[in-house]
């Protein structure tokens, strides 16, 4: 970033400090992603041995806990449970913070900006403080314990963030193309799905992959308003209940951990610079 | 709305009808901007503000799961604060942000600095160092869990290995001290992307004069970034920080599944503690009051956060 006029040697020292410098840092990102896959693939005879070396395979690469994870388990209905919560609860998020996003970012009404900051402090308010009540609430509607509980309740989180960020794109669309399309006769629904809509589709897609990742990896509610083993989300079930007892099988674990998070790895390769600008833009929680 | 109702009048729909003055109302700037945020607006009164003022009324009463409770005034406040464990976990969760939000801070500006050097692989380079924090936490914690078991811990056997350490090494997740270590360490790397990701974006936002006007001047790297790149960030850097406090100091995820509080209750943060008292013990007024002991500190970070953002 910063060239001035340098010898070429002194470049090329510090493109090697550079390098030299991340090292640790992409080692210490990657390394327990490495060892993970690793475990995943190695017998259970070397696994729980003291005298082989944890950090790669000996003895052959092994399916058996994959195996194990597909025949013995409900692993399939958890991701099936994981995939139905997160496109369902994405979509009911995408629908009510688009036209919330719109409706703050472009029109004048009375309450606009007090609206606009209710749904910030919503944002920054964490589910580790709702957690208690929304679980009454679940029983009460009659959910508890169904992967509607979490339908219902992820837009808690994902609305918020999404009008937030989907507030962004609508500011930047100029006023004067919309007033066209009205003094036009097009009515202001149509101007909103045939006008603000296209020109918004970039926040779209980060909102519809920011979803996804989001209650896909989402823990503290999936873990307490769902016990039954049959409605768990991959990400509990995994955790949950691949233990018995006090006895961890830390091959399966591993492989079940490595293939739930599958997913949202694929949409993170494919769509890496979206997730940049994301982050960037709404500085989501992290 | 004047411009709505001419434009309608323009478009020869018959004027008189039911329906065509439905319309007409609804074509009305804030009648149409009330209704769409009416979805929005329900959502956040039912399943936001009416559990939170839920979670207020449970920490006054000796609510149980199973069942609704009596008034008991400020009973539960003062039974948990009476008790050691929450007193620990008080001490923990500031103990625990305050350090990690530090690593997080140090290490992420230095990341992004490097990071926004022009390197060959630098997309390849992103992308690497910010994958811990698109995988689910819960997982990935889960791979850390092994990597600290008592037996076969792989940081051990490295450590050892190269003489760092003397056989049999720390039993992590046995101890306090070294369990809050190892709950830092997770945080850390899990949280570190989203600082250097930000950052670095703030980083390429300054204009490239800034650097040049200092080098001409004879200005040190070291000067270059105290005087000129560290003031610029300073927004940026402000509302990272205040984001990653929330969450930091609400973290569940990694206390949960590394070491559920344990051992004997002293690795317990706010979430962590209410958790166990409210739905494990079933004890859900003591566990609102416990999470409710979260919210100055949420205050307070709300009022910054709110105040940042109207200065800009």
């Amino acid at each position: 970033m910063i060239t001035g006029v340098r010898s070429r040697a002194a470049r090329r020292r510090s493109i090697a400090f550079g390098y030299a410098n991340l090292v640790p840092f992409v080692f210490f990102a990657l390394f327990p992603f490495y060892f993970m896959l690793v475990t995943s693939f190695k017998s259970n005879a070397e696994l729980y041995s003291l005298k082989s070396i944890p950090l790669w395979i000996q003895n052959g690469v092994i399916l058996d806990h994959y195996r194990y994870l597909f025949g013995r388990t409900e692993f399939l209905t958890w991701i099936k449970n994981s995939l139905i919560i997160s496109v369902a609860s994405t979509g009911i998020s995408l629908v009510i913070a688009v036209l919330a996003g719109y409706s703050l970012a472009r029109l004048r009404f009375r309450g606009v900006g007090s609206f606009g900051t209710a749904v910030f402090i919503t944002y920054l308010v964490p589910p580790t403080l709702l957690f208690l009540p929304l679980s009454q609430v679940v029983v009460w509607l009659g959910i508890a314990d169904t992967i509607w509980a979490l339908i219902v309740t992820y837009p808690t989180f994902l609305v918020p963030f999404s009008t937030w960020l989907l507030m962004g794109y609508f500011r930047t669309i100029p006023r004067e193309i919309e007033e066209c399309a009205l003094v036009d006769g097009a009515s202001r629904m149509q101007t909103l799905t045939r006008i603000a809509l296209p020109m918004a589709i970039p926040g779209i897609v980060c909102v519809i992959l920011f979803g996804f990742t989001l209650t896909w990896n989402e823990f503290i509610y999936a873990l307490t308003f769902v016990s039954q083993t049959a409605n768990k989300t991959a990400v509990v079930g995994v955790t949950a209940d691949l233990i018995r007892g006090d006895i961890y099988y830390w091959g399966s674990l591993m492989a079940g951990a490595v293939l739930a998070s599958v997913p949202v790895v694929a949409c993170y390769v494919f769509f890496l610079d979206y997730y940049v600008s994301g982050l960037t833009a709404g500085a989501v929680k992290g | 709305m004047a411009v709505g109702s001419r434009a309608l009048a323009a478009t020869g729909v018959q004027a008189p009808g039911r329906l065509a003055r439905v319309r007409e109302w609804w074509e009305q700037e804030h009648i149409f901007g009330y209704g769409l945020i009416l979805p929005a607006f329900v959502l956040i009164t039912c399943l936001v503000a009416y559990p939170f003022g839920m979670a207020i009324y449970f920490s006054l009463s000796d609510y149980w799961v199973g069942s609704p409770g009596s008034f008991v005034g400020l009973a539960n406040f003062r039974d948990i604060l009476g008790n050691e464990v929450f007193r620990q976990a008080v001490w923990n969760s500031f103990v625990f942000t305050a350090i990690a939000l530090t690593c997080k801070a140090v290490l992420g500006v230095w990341l992004a600095l490097l990071l926004a050097r022009n390197l060959r692989g630098k997309r390849l380079l992103r992308g690497a160092v910010l994958l811990p924090w698109v995988i689910p936490t819960a997982l990935s914690t889960l791979g850390w869990l092994w990597m600290f078991d008592s037996l076969y811990s792989v940081v051990n056997w490295t450590a050892i290995r190269l003489g760092l350490m003397t056989a049999p090494g720390p039993n992590w997740l046995g101890i306090s001290s070294y369990a809050m270590l190892a709950i830092i360490t997770v945080n850390v790397w899990r949280g570190l992307p989203f600082f250097a990701i930000t950052v670095l974006a703030g980083l390429v936002s300054i204009p490239r004069e800034f650097y040049e006007a200092a080098e001409v001047d004879g200005a040190s790297s070291f000067r270059r970034f105290w005087f000129v790149t560290l003031p610029l960030l300073k927004p940026v850097l402000a509302v990272v920080i205040l984001f990653s406090t929330i969450f930091t100091f609400n973290d569940f995820n990694i206390v949960y599944v590394l070491t559920r509080g344990g051992p004997m209750n002293t690795t317990h943060l706010f979430a962590t503690l209410a958790y166990q008292t409210g739905l494990a013990g079933g004890n859900l007024g003591q566990g609102a009051a416990i999470s409710l002991f979260m919210l100055p500190m949420l205050g307070m970070v709300v009022f910054f956060q709110l105040r940042y953002i109207r200065r800009e």
